[in-house]
């Protein structure tokens, strides 16, 4: 199985971190996960022979992480965080409009993969709530416009990268 | 974006925010690595002593005074002796560790090196949480200048000692951010706690002695060790030294993080710091420091943030996450989403917290959408009372402290939404009514 060559610089850069390999398990899955899209046999499969552990053992790490998944999800995955500080400020006014306009429940992708729709907890931007993180990116004081401006800007570089 | 402003702060965590301070050079000119080079020169227990005497108090939500936490750690060990900075970040209403790492993470690499020259470390780790992958690169490139600087590996500063920094990074868990459950995830398993004692100064990290501190705490290490104990100690009152970052968010016309003084008013600081309620509505209630904290009443505002003046107010000064509430907040369902946290990030470990989050959740959908009976508001506070002290971690107290705070302070609200009646805060018809269930 391959992986890219940064993936595999800090890979073993990070090994030479700890005192033990295992160590490395938890972001790395993240990284993996990063490059396949979602954590698949064959990645659990390496990683386990890579750090000296069972499949078994990886996939009990996996399922206790939120952010980890043994599915494939959307190219945009629109993470809607409605705790508190984003309640407060129409977070469920936010999800219940991802949901209409991209006609798919929590944990949903839509048929063309381009997005994936999921509630969360919170992400750490509740002084600017309500907020969404899209794959790793911040987008604060939202509002159903400014959501649909996303969703309009998201669909149109999907668009032009499958077209390339 | 993030930053804002108002005369009353106190800048001295967030006082290189906004300032290029990313770059190392930027931070070296502005006091960057000072403290460190200051600390080489001062006795392990002097470094201790001055922290200490700072009244910093952890500000990762216990308020442990810190230095009395470093001076827990075993002068001699045949393990090696680790920092560990807690960046898991994820109780609900608390967005400052993100500030910091995003504008000033040399600072916590400094911190991170005063606290093991304190305490006769060679290694430490900075664990920043698994959404936060823009900081995570902020650090890795962060960590990489200053060992390309000499300032951390081998001999930093020529001083013969040796200290290496690594990042680490979660994947999406709150209960990470518990101390023995942070190092369960960095050593690559799942992150179930340790029972204590005994506690992680003694036995931690594979094994060795390790101190745990909060992203915010290391941060303000430095200004301590250049300003000094006194100065520090001054800003803050008696007993809780210095300044804090304060998260403001929910309904108000100023929402944001400033650093003001510990002690600070609370009624000061939501209606002058974060300035007041919008659209000229009422305040109804705050929770003053993250999610698990006790909610306080309109009525209880009038009072200094820090973490005794709240303890004695029934609440806790917690992580700093002030969350406002204005008169159109149903506290049953601000309950109820708080309780649906927690039930998702119970670990699932004890049976208390397991199954008690998840019945409370229930019974508070039930409520909330009219289908509850007059004993299921008892039974709230039954099962709430019944997790206090009796989980394996404190995730259970913080899960039934709040709930219990709701239900004593809020009563009548909760009777309001008995037999059959739904909900009168939300629009008609938008909460699905559930049957009353004998
Ligand atoms: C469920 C739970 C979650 C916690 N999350 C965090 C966190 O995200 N960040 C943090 O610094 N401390 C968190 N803590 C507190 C830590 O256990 C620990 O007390 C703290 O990191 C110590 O640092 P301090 O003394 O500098 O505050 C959490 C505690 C519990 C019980
Ligand atoms: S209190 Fe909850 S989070 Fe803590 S060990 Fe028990 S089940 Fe896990
Ligand atoms: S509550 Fe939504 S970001 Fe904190």
């Amino acid at each position: 199985m391959r992986f890219s060559d940064e993936f595999e610089g800090r890979f073993s850069e990070m090994l030479s971190h700890y005192p033990t390999k295992r160590s490395v398990l938890v972001p790395t899955l993240l990284y993996a996960q990063d490059e396949v899209g979602y954590l698949s046999d064959e990645v659990i499969a390496e990683l386990a022979t890579r750090l000296d552990l069972t499949e078994l053992e990886v996939r009990n790490v996996i399922s206790y992480y939120s952010m980890l998944t043994t599915k494939a999800r959307g190219k945009y995955n629109v993470q809607v965080c409605t705790n508190i500080s984003c309640m407060l400020r129409g977070a469920e006014e936010i999800f219940e409009h991802c949901k209409k306009r991209l006609g798919v429940g929590p944990h949903g992708t839509t048929p063309d993969n381009l997005f994936s729709l999921e509630e969360v907890e919170c992400i750490g931007a509740c002084s600017w709530a309500p907020a969404v993180q899209v794959n790793y990116d911040f987008h604060e004081n939202l509002t159903v416009d400014k959501m649909d401006q996303l969703f309009d800007e998201c669909k149109k570089e999907g668009t032009q990268l499958r077209n390339l | 974006m993030h930053l804002v402003s108002h005369p009353d702060e106190v800048k001295v965590v967030s006082k290189r925010f906004g300032k290029g301070a990313t770059d190392l050079d930027r931070y070296l000119a502005l006091d960057g690595y000072k403290a460190v080079q200051k600390a080489l020169g001062m006795q392990p227990d002097g470094i201790i002593n001055e922290v200490k005497n700072s009244g910093l108090r952890g500000r990762g939500g216990a308020g442990f005074n810190t230095g009395l936490k470093w001076s827990f750690v075993p002068k001699q060990s045949a393990k090696p002796k680790y920092i560990l900075c807690n960046g898991d970040e994820s109780e609900p209403g608390t967005c400052k560790d993100r500030l910091i790492f995003e504008h000033d993470p040399h600072a916590v690499i400094e911190g991170v090196v005063i606290a093991g020259l304190a305490v006769g470390s060679h290694t430490g780790y900075i664990y920043i949480r698994g959404e936060y992958r823009y900081l995570s690169n902020l650090m890795q490139k962060a960590i990489k200048d200053a060992y390309a600087r000499g300032l951390l590996g081998k001999n930093i500063f020529g001083s013969g000692y040796d200290f290496d920094v690594y990042w680490h990074g979660g994947a999406g868990a709150y209960e990470v951010g518990e101390e023995s459950a942070l190092m369960e995830s960095l050593e690559g398993k799942r992150g179930i706690p340790r029972i204590r004692p005994p506690f992680p100064a003694v036995v931690g990290l594979w094994g060795g002695p390790t101190v745990i501190n909060n992203a915010e705490t290391l941060a303000s290490v430095p200004h301590i060790i250049l300003g000094g104990a006194e100065w520090y100690s001054n800003l803050g009152t008696p007993k809780n030294g210095g300044t804090r970052l304060f998260c403001l968010s929910g309904h108000l016309n100023r929402p944001g993080v400033y650093e003001l003084p510990m002690g600070y008013n609370l009624k000061k600081m939501i209606y002058e710091v974060g300035g007041g309620i919008p659209n000229r509505k009422k305040l109804k209630a705050v929770v003053p420091g993250g999610s698990s904290t006790p909610v306080l009443t309109a009525d209880e505002i009038d009072a200094p943030m820090d973490f005794d003046s709240l303890m004695k107010a029934g609440s806790m000064l917690g992580s700093g996450g002030v969350v406002v509430l204005d008169e159109t907040t149903c506290i049953v369902k601000f309950a109820l989403r708080t309780m649906k946290f927690y039930r998702h990030e119970s670990c699932g470990w004890c049976i208390p917290c397991r199954e008690g989050t998840d019945w409370l959740e229930k019974t508070l959908i039930r409520l909330h959408a009219g289908g509850g009976l007059k004993k299921d508001i008892d039974n709230i506070l039954y099962l709430s009372e019944n997790m206090l002290g009796r989980t394996f971690c404190p995730l259970g107290d913080a899960a039934a402290m709040p709930t219990i705070a709701f239900v004593k302070k809020f009563r009548k609200e909760f009777e309001d939404h008995l037999e059959a009646r739904p909900c009168a805060f939300e629009a008609a018809g938008s909460v699905e009514r559930l049957p009353v269930m004998a």
